[in-house]
């Protein structure tokens, strides 16, 4: 029980490095984006338009357009949460808890269901 | 222009991250009242940005409490099942119900969070855990847990119970949290402390914890079909980040009862007029 706990409360640290670096470099690409914003003055694309999937997301970033940067930071924040979902099964399969491997796997199943219906909802 | 309103927009991210971390309750809950109200801005874009920043709050102060070692990660992850197919529900449903309706349910919860926060104003609650029959699922999954009770000196082993009643109502969080891109906190401390018995610092550390993967359900839903506006979410976002850091840090040294004293008025304020514009009755 103790080995147990002990076990569980290193994966919880882990888990808050992985969260800490994600958030972090996430926090640099949308600040760097904003600051060719600013430089730049405009979104690098017509009007209102944003980069809207992944092709179109690229596509911005490698032509240096800022709304696309700031997408692909704003990408990155959202994936610090489903990074820590792809931990803990990890973390669960260290520990050899087969029900809660397959419990967390649920839970990203669940998550990349959602990007397709995003997708797919465009 | 746009530098202008970039600007303005970090700033409210910052007000929000601060006061967020203070009272204890999500940006979400006063960016989307600021956002429309204030500055006009559409209530879908509204809460596309605020849907960012909820998971920026939430992996932010997720950190904090992985020293406490409070939070459960079991019990996180299998609610989860819930929160996540709740919150892309309520994702879909925000394109399809009316946003007249949106502004009211905001409304509403903006005065339910406000006689809650009136409430914990007068409770002194009993902190002391009651341990309780955990129920044949508890057992199953393995949700038992325990944690340190700082001020009483010990570990604290709890049991938790009425799983499928927890579940339930983690669903209703998730649709209100895709719904109307809040984090939905307080429903999910009510799920785990109120419905399961856990006891109360371990209910709210996990909640924060699961708030960001609920959210990134929906924000993933959002992201994708066009409802998140770059100029609009990153400055709060990056607002929000350095907001609560703060926050957290200045939190202990400040007089929370009067800030909630202050800010309650406030709430009922933003919540009657999100109400009142959701009937028509202002625009």
């Amino acid at each position: 029980m103790a080995a147990r706990q002990k076990e569980m409360n290193e994966v919880e640290r882990l888990i808050g490095q992985i969260l800490r670096i994600g958030v972090v470099v996430s926090a640099i690409v949308i600040s760097l984006g904003l600051l060719m914003l600013f430089i730049q003055g405009g979104s690098g694309y017509p009007g209102n338009a944003v980069p809207l999937g992944f092709r179109a997301m690229f596509a911005g970033v490698a032509a240096f357009k800022p709304f696309a940067v700031i997408m692909l930071g704003l990408f990155l924040l959202i994936l610090t949460p489903v990074l820590r979902v792809v931990v803990s099964i990890y973390a669960f399969a260290v520990e050899h808890d087969t029900m809660y491997v397959v419990i967390t796997t649920i839970v990203l199943i669940i998550l990349v269901i959602a990007m397709v219906i995003g997708y797919a909802g465009k | 222009m746009i530098v202008q309103q970039v600007l303005l927009l970090a700033a409210v991210g910052l007000f929000a991250g601060v006061m967020g971390a203070i009272l204890g309750i999500g940006g979400g809950m006063i960016i989307t009242p600021v956002l429309t109200i204030m500055m006009g801005i559409d209530i879908k874009y509204a809460i596309g940005a605020s849907i960012i920043a909820v998971i920026a709050t939430s992996s932010g102060a997720t950190i904090a409490y992985i020293k406490d070692d409070l939070l459960n990660l079991r019990v996180a992850m299998f609610l989860e099942i819930a929160t996540t197919v709740g919150a892309i529900s309520g994702a879909l449903l925000t394109g399809v119900v009316p946003h007249g309706v949106l502004y009211v349910f905001f409304g509403l919860l903006l005065l339910y969070s406000s006689t809650n926060m009136i409430r914990k104003l007068r409770g002194t609650a009993d902190e002391r855990y009651q341990p309780v029959t955990p129920d044949k699922w508890s057992e199953k999954l393995n949700l038992n847990g325990s944690y340190r009770d700082i001020i009483a000196h010990q570990n604290v082993d709890y049991q938790v119970r009425n799983v499928p009643g927890g579940f339930a109502m983690m669903f209703g969080a998730g649709i209100a949290s895709g719904l109307l891109g809040i984090g939905s906190g307080a429903f999910k401390v009510i799920a785990m402390d109120t419905i399961m018995k856990m006891p109360l610092k371990p209910s709210s550390a996990t909640s924060n914890l699961m708030m960001g993967v609920t959210a990134a359900a929906s924000a993933t839903v959002y992201f994708f079909n066009g409802s998140i506006q770059p100029q609009i979410a990153a400055p709060l976002a990056i607002g929000i980040l350095l907001g609560a850091t703060v926050g957290t840090r200045i939190m202990q040294h400040l007089p929370s009862r009067v800030i909630r004293m202050i800010f309650i008025p406030i709430l009922l304020y933003m919540g009657v007029q999100m109400a009142l514009k959701g009937f028509g009755v202002i625009h």
